[in-house]
């Protein structure tokens, strides 16, 4: 009995199975309690957000509101009391479901610095996760010059690059050697860095922090080479932690994530979880695909659409795509197993890119900068597809190969039975002919043959071709 | 002597010349046509859309005037042997009529239904839909502009409230800064509408084509965006998505001129261009700088076509697209809009004029009170004596000759053995009906399963009007008369409406029976039954049309203006605004798996025309395209052990075609296509599946899974 869904939730991912339940239809009840106290929101644009190209508007979803589903934002759920099957709201409500779903994310992790300690951070320090979190930021960089980000992850980068958007010199502190060291590799990662030094955002990296101090006026950052850097706004990208805390209390099985199967159930099986809180086959996501499909999941078991349905995860694609940074990659970077490698580099023009092949299959790829196949690239990889025979066209582009011939440069190398026009398929020879029983202007070959009078595209050609039979000796010709 | 026949004498002595169009596709180019010592001749003619130009169809349409192949008497079948020989054509029209009558009186007037064609002059789509509706009161009838515009039309009609494939002269595309082509491919469709094309480009404007191959107009384009079959309406999506970050909505005209943006917003907002990247194969830094290319231009057109619209997600496609032209705010911004291209010769007249299951004439539903009203009145009949609404072609074939379909079919201009999808099963379903009529000129694979077939005249041997991609009316004008023997459709229709008259039910007399069919006579009654509607023709005469290169509808009044461009001052919906419509992409009716893992797509080449009747019997274009092909990559051929020019099969769940296999690495790799215009093996629709999109009833053409096999030659 699925008749009252409580969704605990109302981000990318619980957003996404209300939507996909409602699109199902059937009179089942859907209640939504989200803890943020606005729409539902795409938090993948948070950085256009941040660059100040979009208002706060322009990033809220499509909400499944009416026929069903009961959406109730700015409510936290406290409890779930799993004997009855109620879950309690910090305004105070007990609500009842015969199907609980777990969709409550992840928090960002405030890394335990001296200057950061406590629940409250100083109003110059802000994590970059939620819309309010977006608002703060926005806040204190308005006005602001410089701004600091702690944490060279994809998510940071995507924080430096809309805070550089607005105009502000940017430093992102990384302690690993190289950023995005989860998608990248070394080199490029290196082009990655040259590519943000163009829009502003500088990078140190193989650092620690070791202190924050920030006041009204600004913020520093000790690091742990001596140095300190100074700035208006310090960003925080230290990565993210499921949320699990209701679970947890609940007695569910929690470990990193709350634990679920292949059709998403938690240890009770009323209850399931998606998203970013969710761990399935001891793996967290923290992207919105998986999230997606785990909605999509629960939705056609809920419905009874597909009973069967299970969860299978597919190899993650990471994309950071705004002006400037076209980064695609996907598979395991370190992997340095058997198999062809394809490299192209161009890194004054901030070009990268680095294919692995096994078995004719991708297995991993590092698409930096103007990458003309990167669309080809990323549903080869998805769909676990073979690679073209030509393997240069997934580095130069998915036409290569198919482009059209090049003009013969005179019409004399032009094989008689090339076809000049297309829409009234007039070959060279059929023009040739024309000339020799006597058209001697391009409009008398023309009308003669009909070449050029479709489309018009040969025109310049059946010209050329004319010319030259009157250049050449006709008798020449005739022979 | 039979009724209403006449003896025409040809050739003449004096040469004979008139100005007319090409009878194949939507473009309608000017023509002229000569007659000399009975043999007729294709001139150019400059018209302002095809500007002298006209591809090899048009320059060799006359061969069929007087084509071996011609039928020139009724074709009736013998029960005894099964076969069709030539009849009377008295003894043919008793045959429908007593055919008719019967299955009519057994299981009642819907067990007769009508097909029509898009390519049946205005005249004669509005006398089909007339003698359906009147003279056998049935309310089955339907064409196959459904396997065509049908998705663009309702996707128009809930945006704008009226569906004209170009709300603006063609002029304007050699005009657009930037110009979107999406699952068009007029440089073999329509080739001299590729003169627009290359002017455009010369201009200094940007060319960009959304098509899974590289096609002819794809090579011609600055930018080739290649997505998989499928997957139009999610690169719709996304490009709404950068325009609004981007920031290129024209708010301004959201707020003044639409409604129900904030919908639209709100679902493309899930609509990030890397989410449409992976899904659709188009790089998101190509689906940028195209909303870019879109946003910023100062003249900008979106038009899509077949490859975007024949999906059972058709309606929803076009809308996507027609979103992302409000929100950029270029319906009725002169220079700017969207607009589709219409497809068959009259695609656009015939389904305004009544051949639609849901319409009457003046593109009125036959569901409004109001509209059943006026053109009772015009026919001269209650209103609540008209049928109401039938159903869309697919199902209306596929319920034939079942208990609870018609048993009769009357068919002109049509060929669905070759054109509807899954086409074995719709010709089982011909071939389980009481009464298959056919009206063509030629012995089409239709005609061929027919239990009478009508000869019917062609284009240069009627007078009428047609309907161009442009929403302008123009002449077609007769050249000479049919050969004896043979009727016009008009004809035909007055010839079987008088013998039903003759029956018991009252049948009131259609416009000019007394001359068996005037289509003078006809276009003026069509003009009365028009008028007030959304198509309004009531100020369109043959003379306005001859003084001035046709006439844009609407045009109410004769002594008014027509409307060469649409939606300047207000949309046709009932408060001027255009409204927006938030769509969902969704997968394929059918996808890929393990059994069929390719993806299969049909469409044209240059040399044919739709199901090949006509353009297979003409000995130029048979030597530029002989026989059907599978296109197919190179490396899925070697993959499969395909050479170029082997035999191969192509096999879904519904059937298969057999053709020789063409190597091109303008396709992608995980899909394969072939042309529709053969029947027999070849027959692409063989393979195509028959899911319809749920508002336009427009068939899944352009993709279903199927699997790829070399066949072993004996």
């Amino acid at each position: 009995m699925t008749g009252r869904v409580v969704i605990v939730g109302n981000g990318m991912a619980g957003a996404r199975l209300a939507a996909e339940l409602h699109a199902r239809g059937g009179d089942r009840k859907v209640t939504v309690l989200g803890a943020e106290p606005h729409r539902a929101y795409n938090r993948i644009m948070l950085s256009t957000l941040l660059a100040g190209k979009i208002g706060e508007a322009d990033v809220e979803l499509a909400e499944a509101a009416g026929h069903g589903v009961d959406l109730r934002p700015g409510v936290t759920v406290t409890a779930v009391d799993r004997a009855d099957r109620t879950v309690r709201t910090d305004d105070g409500d007990r609500i009842a479901y015969d199907h609980l779903v777990l969709a409550t994310g992840s928090r960002a992790v405030v890394p335990p610095l001296p200057g950061l300690d406590g629940l409250r951070l100083p109003d110059r320090v802000v994590p970059f996760r939620t819309l309010d979190d977006c608002r703060r930021i926005l806040a204190v960089a308005d006005g602001a010059h410089t701004a600091l980000v702690l944490g060279g992850g994809l998510l940071g980068l995507e924080a430096a690059r809309g805070l550089a958007a607005r105009g502000l010199a940017v430093g992102v502190v990384h302690p690993l050697p190289y950023l995005m060291e989860r998608q990248l590799d070394p080199a490029g990662a290196a082009v990655l860095a040259g590519t943000l030094a163009g829009l502003g955002v500088t990078t140190h990296l193989a650092v620690s922090a070791t202190r924050v101090v920030a006041d009204a006026d600004g913020v520093r950052l000790d690091l742990a080479d001596g140095r300190s850097l100074a700035a208006d706004l310090l960003v925080l990208s230290c990565g993210v932690r499921p949320d699990t805390d209701l679970a947890a209390a609940a007695g569910l099985a929690v470990e990193r994530g709350v634990l679920v199967d292949d059709r998403l159930r938690t240890s009770d099986r009323r209850i399931s979880a998606i998203g970013d809180c969710a761990q399935h086959d001891g793996a967290l996501t923290g992207l919105v695909a998986p999230a997606w499909a785990q909605a999509r999941v629960v939705a056609q078991v809920l419905t009874g659409e597909d009973p069967l349905a299970r969860y299978r995860p597919r190899p993650a694609v990471t994309r950071l795509k705004a002006a400037g940074i076209d980064l695609a990659a996907m598979g395991d970077p370190a992997d340095g197993g058997a198999g062809e490698e394809l490299t192209f580099a161009d890194p004054a023009r901030g070009t990268y890119a680095r294919l692995r092949i096994r078995d004719e299959r991708l297995t991993a790829a590092i698409l930096l900068g103007d990458n003309p196949a990167v669309g080809t690239v990323v549903q080869l990889f998805d769909r676990g597809e073979p690679v073209p025979a030509d393997r240069r066209s997934l580095l130069l582009g998915r036409a290569f190969g198919a482009a059209p011939a090049a003009p013969a440069a005179t019409p004399a190398l032009m094989p008689d039975a090339a076809t000049v026009c297309q829409c009234n398929h007039v070959s060279k020879g059929a023009l040739v002919s024309c000339w020799r029983s006597g058209a001697r202007t391009v409009d008398a070959v023309v009308a003669a043959t009909r070449a050029g009078t479709g489309c018009g595209g040969c025109r310049d050609a059946v010209a050329g071709i004319v010319d030259w039979l009157s250049e050449v000796d006709s008798v020449e010709v005739a022979r | 002597m039979t009724d209403g026949a006449r003896t025409a004498t040809r050739p003449g002595r004096e040469p004979r010349e008139v100005a007319t169009h090409c009878p194949y596709c939507a473009l309608q180019c000017g023509m002229r046509l000569r007659e000399e010592d009975g043999r007729v001749a294709v001139l150019p003619r400059q018209f302002p859309t095809n500007r002298g130009g006209l591809c090899q169809k048009g320059w060799t349409a006359a061969e069929l005037l007087d084509h071996p192949e011609r039928l020139t008497t009724p074709l009736l079948r013998d029960p005894r042997t099964g076969e069709l020989r030539p009849a009377s054509w008295d003894a043919a029209l008793d045959r429908i009529v007593a055919g008719v009558r019967a299955v009519q009186r057994g299981h009642g007037r819907d067990a007769v239904a009508v097909f029509g064609g898009g390519g049946l002059t205005n005249e004669k789509a509005y006398a089909l839909g007339r003698f359906a509706r009147v003279a056998l009161r049935t309310r089955h009838i339907d064409y196959n502009g459904r396997f065509c515009m049908s998705s663009a039309a309702a996707a128009g009609m809930r945006a704008f409230g009226v569906d004209r494939g170009l709300p603006f002269p063609l002029a304007d595309l050699g005009r657009a800064d930037t110009l979107l082509l999406v699952g068009a491919n007029p440089a073999e469709t329509m080739p001299p509408l590729v003169r627009w094309l290359a002017e455009q480009r010369e201009r200094g404007g940007r060319l960009i084509v959304v098509d899974p191959r590289l096609t002819a107009t794809a090579r011609q384009a600055d930018l080739h965006l290649q997505p998989l079959p499928g997957t139009d309406l999610a690169v719709a999506n996304a490009l709404l998505h950068v325009a609004l970050t981007e920031g290129l909505v024209d708010r301004e005209y959201v707020a003044a001129r639409t409604t129900g943006f904030e919908a639209v917003r709100r679902s493309v907002t899930a609509w990030w261009p890397a989410r449409a990247e992976a899904l659709s194969g188009v790089p998101a830094a190509d689906l940028e700088a195209t909303a870019r290319a879109l946003g910023t231009a100062e003249r900008a057109i979106i038009l899509t076509a077949r490859g975007a619209e024949q999906h059972a997600k058709g309606v929803d496609t076009v809308t996507g697209f027609v979103n992302l032209a409000l929100a950029l705010g270029l319906p009725g911004r002169p220079g700017s809009g969207y607009g589709c291209l219409t497809g068959q010769g009259n695609g656009q007249g015939g389904r305004e004029h009544g051949q639609k299951a849901d319409q009457l004439p003046g593109y009125r539903r036959i569901d409004d009170p109001a509209a059943r009203e006026h053109v009772a009145g015009v026919w001269g009949v209650p209103a609540d004596e008209l049928p109401g609404p039938g159903v869309p072609a697919y199902e209306l074939l596929d319920s034939l000759g079942t208990p609870a379909g018609p048993r009769a079919l009357l068919v002109f201009g049509s060929n669905p053995v070759v054109s509807a999808p899954r086409a074995a099963r719709v010709e089982r379903r011909l071939r389980g009906l009481d009464l298959l009529v056919v009206v063509d000129f030629l012995l089409s694979e239709t005609a061929a399963l027919a239990d009478v077939v009508l000869p019917t005249a062609q284009w240069a041997e009627e007078d009428g009007t047609m309907t161009n991609l442009e929403g302008r009316v123009l002449r077609r004008r007769a050249l000479r008369p049919p050969p004896p023997g043979v009727r016009t459709d008009l004809e035909i229709l007055a010839g079987l409406t008088a013998r039903l008259r003759a029956g018991a039910t009252p049948v009131p007399p259609p416009a000019g029976e007394e001359d068996g069919g005037d289509p003078r006579a006809v276009f003026a009654e069509l003009r009365r039954a028009s008028a007030g509607g959304p198509a309004d023709y009531a100020g369109v005469s043959w003379e306005r049309i001859d003084e001035r290169d046709g006439v844009f509808w609407p045009c109410p009044a004769e002594d008014g203006p027509d409307t060469p461009r649409l939606f300047v001052d207000r949309f046709a919906t009932p408060d001027g605004r255009a409204r927006f419509h938030p769509v969902e992409h969704r997968p394929a009716a059918e996808e890929v798996c393990a059994e069929y893992p390719l993806h299969f797509t049909t469409g044209r080449v240059l040399a044919q025309y739709q199901s090949g009747t006509q353009t297979r019997r003409v000995a130029a274009l048979r030597r530029a395209a002989p026989d059907a092909f599978v296109e197919l990559h190179p490396d899925l051929a070697a993959r499969l052990g395909i050479g170029d020019g082997e035999l191969v099969r192509v096999v879904s769940r519904r059937g298969e075609l057999r053709a020789p296999a063409r190597l091109s690495a303008a396709i992608r790799p995980d899909t394969v296509f072939a042309p529709f215009h053969w029947g027999g093996a070849a027959r692409a629709n063989s393979v195509t599946n028959d899911a319809v999109d749920p508002v336009s009833g427009m068939p899944e053409f352009k993709i279903c899974a199927v699997r790829l096999e070399r066949v072993e030659r004996p």
